[in-house]
């Protein structure tokens, strides 16, 4: 085995074209900190249980903490910096946390935001129980999810009335 | 995590030969369990061989009577698929039950099976379902596929193609979960296959998956929760850990396998 082994990789990050050099064990989400400054994706557990790595990995969201980044050579990521269209135009989602205080500390933002955008995808107008239970995966400490699921509903009423 | 080489083969045949020229090699999969493990430092392989380029061993058919789910697929895909829906809900449901919705997105059938943790859910469902492995080399049926805590019948350089899960007439998976791992303190599948015999496959209480051979005989001559009723499970050799004691898994099996029988009877 060649110590220090390096690979090419090429992915399109928030639309962006990107090529790098990475070590195999670098993991996605300290490719996005720590060579992209993308530092939006928050790392919390490390263990793939809290949800504040989430990002959306070719329209899906996955916990980057718990993958490679030479496993996702060609791959369309998206993570929390990707969504709104401007400083002044947050996305549906990121305003209707900002609207109905769907957070305190804001550390597991960002993956709740992505996560639900998931949600969003899958599943157009989700009643309170699959919110919740889509939520398996994120964890916040602050604000008991009472108003993270209320933003996500609000987001999905807003986001439906574009769509139409 | 250690350094390590990285390798994305191309083919099932790619996969095996940089397999068996490495030293400690290990194949991958989703990851789900395999990289958490090496950023513990609790594996250290020399070389992974990454299995997700290999286009032929993903995706789900039906051939015959027989789902056909291929080992590189995800357990989002076989939870959303249309076809595992109509024809094995029992299926679709179990796999939508796995760790979180992130973990789904990632997470392999192939995976998870050959992982054979002892509270993993597929394997409650292909033993529950009289399911086959097919590897690389041969075809296993699952009362073979699992042998024991974290084993598996498969061979250093043996790699799992699909799982075939023949259609059942009736089929439903009970789990207890660990509320924060999701991982089955107990899980319960029970099926009455094609020809009518009854299976009824415990997760997550033993070593491994096994069948619970007097609750089967019961239910073959009366597919009700309360034919089951009275049968104690015995707590030697269960699981025993912060969670769970074995005495209270033992208990747990019984009220899992009336609530999955009773959810179709």
């Amino acid at each position: 085995m060649s110590q220090n082994q390096t690979k090419n990789v090429e992915l399109k990050i928030n639309g962006k074209a990107v090529s790098d050099s990475v070590e195999p064990r670098m993991l996605l989400v300290d490719f996005l900190r720590e060579k992209q400054r993308l530092t939006g994706t928050h790392v919390g557990c490390d263990t793939s249980q809290c949800g504040a790595c989430v990002v959306h990995v070719d329209g899906k969201p996955v916990k980057s903490c718990t993958a490679l980044v030479v496993q996702l050579d060609g791959a369309d990521i998206t993570t929390i910096e990707g969504l709104a269209a401007d400083k002044e135009n947050l996305h549906p989602m990121q305003e209707a946390f900002r609207q109905n205080h769907g957070l305190q500390c804001g550390f597991c933002t960002p993956g709740m935001v992505m996560s639900a955008l998931g949600l969003i995808d899958q599943n157009p107008n989700p009643t309170e129980a699959e919110i919740r239970e889509w939520l398996e995966g994120n964890i916040c400490r602050c604000t008991g999810y009472h108003n993270i699921v209320k933003s996500i509903q609000a987001a999905a009423t807003t986001m439906a009335k574009a769509d139409s | 995590m250690y350094e390590f080489d990285y390798h994305k083969a191309a083919s099932v045949d790619d996969a095996l030969k940089s397999l068996s020229s490495a030293d400690d090699g290990k194949l991958l999969a989703g990851g789900m369990t395999l990289l958490p493990t090496m950023k513990q430092r609790l594996a250290s392989p020399d070389v992974l061989v990454d299995l997700a380029g290999i286009a032929d061993i993903k995706g789900i058919s039906k051939a015959g009577d027989q789902i056909v789910i291929g080992a590189m697929t995800t357990h989002a895909e076989v939870n959303l698929s249309a076809l595992v829906q109509s024809e094995i809900p029992a299926l679709a449901e179990l796999a939508g039950l796995i760790g979180d919705p992130q973990v789904r997105n990632r997470g392999t059938i192939g995976g998870s099976v050959a992982n054979a943790d002892p509270s993993a859910d597929y394997p409650a469902a292909l033993v529950g379902l009289n399911a086959t492995v097919t590897t690389n080399s041969r075809s296993i049926a699952a009362d073979e596929f699992f042998v024991d805590l974290f084993e598996t019948a498969l061979e250093e350089e043996e790699i799992i193609i699909s799982v075939s899960f023949p259609l059942a007439k009736r089929a439903a998976y009970m789990k207890f979960p660990n509320p924060a791992s999701r991982y089955a303190v107990v899980g319960t599948f029970v099926a009455e296959l094609a020809d009518g015999s009854i299976r009824l496959a415990v997760t997550g209480a033993g070593g491994s998956v096994f069948r619970q051979a007097d609750m089967e005989a019961a239910l073959a001559k009366n597919f009700a929760a309360s034919a089951i009723e009275g049968i104690a499970v015995d707590a030697d050799d269960l699981n025993e850990d912060i969670h769970a004691s074995a005495e209270y898994r033992a208990h747990l099996v019984g009220v899992m396998a009336r609530r999955a029988v009773a959810s179709i009877a």
